[in-house]
């Protein structure tokens, strides 16, 4: 047996032999945003976990743009936790999947939400065009960068806090569409995330606004720097909640219930909510809060259950096939 | 034959001297065509990756994700390759030494990959295999996972990179016809013995030409596989998937770092096939000259 033969072997087995399943893994997928957030929250609960003599635990993580990864859990991808963008996504994993039951939402404290953040604009430095508000938006040669609302979690929370800000503005639903019609005629691309839009408007320098999540935003900044970018904060926003939940189905057939429980609930512990703030998420924790006051702006934020009745009736009415989006999108 | 075909153009060359400028401006847009399409975008990647030095070069290649998506990789092409040898040699034998009906059904068929985008190939596997899929109820009583896992990753890379080894053969083994195989069984060899004596040394360097082609296919493959990964860190991540994740997260350093990973796996990769393809033309013309 020559010594290239064995080397090679040698090499083949390196790369071809999986790691040894010692630790309980758990599967945590994600929206597109939240990369920085569980990168560092998934450490800390490994550390806590094996504190409480647990064990070693391997948290594996999957990002993209929420409804999509909605749709590929439901399609079979086995995640023990979602934590995505919004209410209605996870909404889906019961009425398609029958992954969760109906009441998921009111398992977690805050209906399942442990951090929220809202939708702000980030613009140029300078912001060369004197955007300050919604109205300024759609005046003309403003371009405007935010994801697919079909595919994006972010991108809905968009379209929906520009639509309370025109309801409020001009009185009525009919107005309120007509300014999200021009609004969407000055977007120039359409991604399907989040970050495919930030990569868009920060790397590509594409379009002169993006609507972003706050942390988002915040993130855009850290990265790039502060002086390319600026953040404007709109006169009325939305509260973004992005909710979490534990796939019924999926821990039960892996015996991760336990596991999974506790990850979702230390998203909730002063630990859980300190990163969560630092990645620019605001914490529900009161006190928590009050240390990182000063880092996030105040604005009046409508809620998706104040404004539009939950997303139970916000998600067919306005981005199913055939709803409003699709109305104004087709127009365009 | 070699020395003629350097000959010969000359005479022309010199009748046709005012023409020269057209022949000149050509080859210079196609070389400026190629260093801007082509050169350029190569130099950046590979700019881009050394910018933080070599060091932050080395460690965004040997971090464990990167590893892992390494090894998958090398795992879809270890089986998907060997997997469309088998079929491609099949296929051309059909294809090549009988005669059936639908046989040009069956060679459109082989190109059907060709044709069809990768994202559709994806989801014909999930509309397959998962959880709301024809067979999914089934998997997931007998707890087998194919879709976003590795053999959904394989079964991608298998599905867009079928046509390669059939295609390089069709052509090869129908030219060279069945005379030499009707030779081999008239003077007693078993069809084993045919094939593998005969048959083989016939098509060999076409079926490397292939199977180089099938690697760089499988290695570079993004729509179908992207489709059915997941996109689970370290667990179903190919390269290009990698390479993707690594950009989407501002961390451009390692994202072109192990895109250049994967162009110096295709450097290789090209070299053997201008390796193969060399001698593929030597054996076509000193058969010719027979």
């Amino acid at each position: 047996m020559s010594i290239r033969r064995f080397a090679f072997a040698a090499l083949a087995g390196a790369l071809f032999t999986t790691q040894a399943l010692a630790a309980d893994t758990l599967l945590n997928v994600s929206y597109d945003p939240t990369r920085e957030l569980y990168q560092e929250f998934n450490s800390a609960f490994a550390q806590h976990w094996k504190a409480q003599g647990k064990g070693d635990v391997t948290i594996q993580q999957s990002h993209g743009g929420s409804g999509k990864q909605a749709r590929s859990v439901i399609d079979g991808l086995r995640a023990d936790v979602v934590t995505l963008a919004l209410a209605g996504d996870i909404d889906e994993l019961h009425r398609l999947g029958k992954l969760i039951p109906a009441d998921w939402q009111s398992r977690l404290p805050d209906a399942s939400t442990p951090y929220t953040s809202t939708i702000v604009f980030l613009v140029r430095k300078g912001n060369p065009k004197g955007l300050k508000d919604w109205g300024d938006l759609v005046k003309p040669g403003v371009e405007v960068i935010t994801p697919n609302p079909k595919t994006s979690g972010g991108a809905r929370w968009n379209f929906l806090a520009a639509w309370a800000w025109a309801k409020k503005q001009y009185g009525s639903d009919e107005k309120a569409q007509e300014y999200v019609t021009q609004l969407y005629k000055q977007v120039p691309v359409l991604d399907t995330g989040a970050r495919g839009s930030t990569i868009t408007f920060v790397n590509n320098r594409i379009g002169d606004v993006l609507l972003a999540w706050e942390n988002e935003a915040f993130l855009a900044l850290k990265e790039e720097g502060g002086d390319a970018l600026e953040i404007v904060v709109p006169s009325l926003s939305i509260l973004a909640e992005p909710p979490v939940a534990v796939v019924d189905r999926n821990v039960e057939r892996k015996g991760t219930r336990e596991l999974a429980t506790a990850y979702l609930n230390h998203l909730y512990s002063e630990e859980g909510q300190r990163i969560a703030a630092k990645n620019f998420y605001r914490p529900r924790n009161a006190k928590v809060a009050a240390e990182f006051a000063e880092q996030f702006p105040q604005l009046e934020l409508v809620t998706i259950d104040g404004a539009f009745n939950g997303w139970k009736e916000a998600q067919p009415k306005f981005f199913s096939d055939g709803g409003v989006f699709d109305q104004i999108y087709q127009a365009h | 034959m070699s020395s003629l075909s350097v000959a010969a153009p000359l005479p022309t060359v010199a009748r046709q001297a005012p023409k020269q400028w057209g022949r000149l401006t050509l080859i210079g847009a196609a070389w400026s065509v190629f260093a801007f399409f082509l050169l350029l975008p190569l130099v950046i990647v590979l700019t881009e990756a050394l910018q933080a030095g070599v060091g932050t070069f080395f460690s965004a290649i040997f971090e464990p994700d990167a590893l892992a998506a390494l090894r998958l990789t090398l795992l879809a092409v270890a089986i998907s390759v060997p997997l469309n040898v088998l079929f491609g040699v099949a296929a051309a034998w059909c294809v090549s030494k009988y005669e059936f009906r639908g046989k040009s059904i069956l060679v459109t068929l082989i190109d059907l990959p060709f044709s069809v985008s990768p994202v559709i190939a994806g989801l014909v596997y999930v509309l397959l295999f998962g959880a709301q899929g024809l067979f999914g109820e089934w998997l997931l009583e007998h707890d087998i996972q194919i879709i976003f896992a590795v053999p959904g990753i394989v079964l991608a890379t298998l599905f867009v990179t079928v046509p390669f080894v059939a295609r390089e053969l069709i052509p090869l083994m129908q030219e060279q016809g069945t005379q030499e195989e009707e030779a081999a069984r008239l003077l007693g060899a078993s069809g084993w013995q045919m094939f593998w004596h005969v048959t083989v040394p016939n098509i060999r360097w076409g079926l490397i030409y292939g199977v180089v082609l099938c690697t760089a296919r499988a290695m570079g493959e993004f729509g179908a596989v992207s489709v059915v990964s997941g996109h689970i860190r370290g667990l179903t991540n190919t390269l290009p998937l990698h390479v993707e994740i690594l950009y989407n997260e501002y961390n451009h350093v390692a994202a072109f770092s192990v895109a250049s990973l994967l162009l110096a796996l295709a450097l290789v990769i090209l070299l053997l096939k201008q390796w193969s393809e060399s001698r593929i033309n030597r054996l076509r013309h000193s058969g010719a000259e027979e």
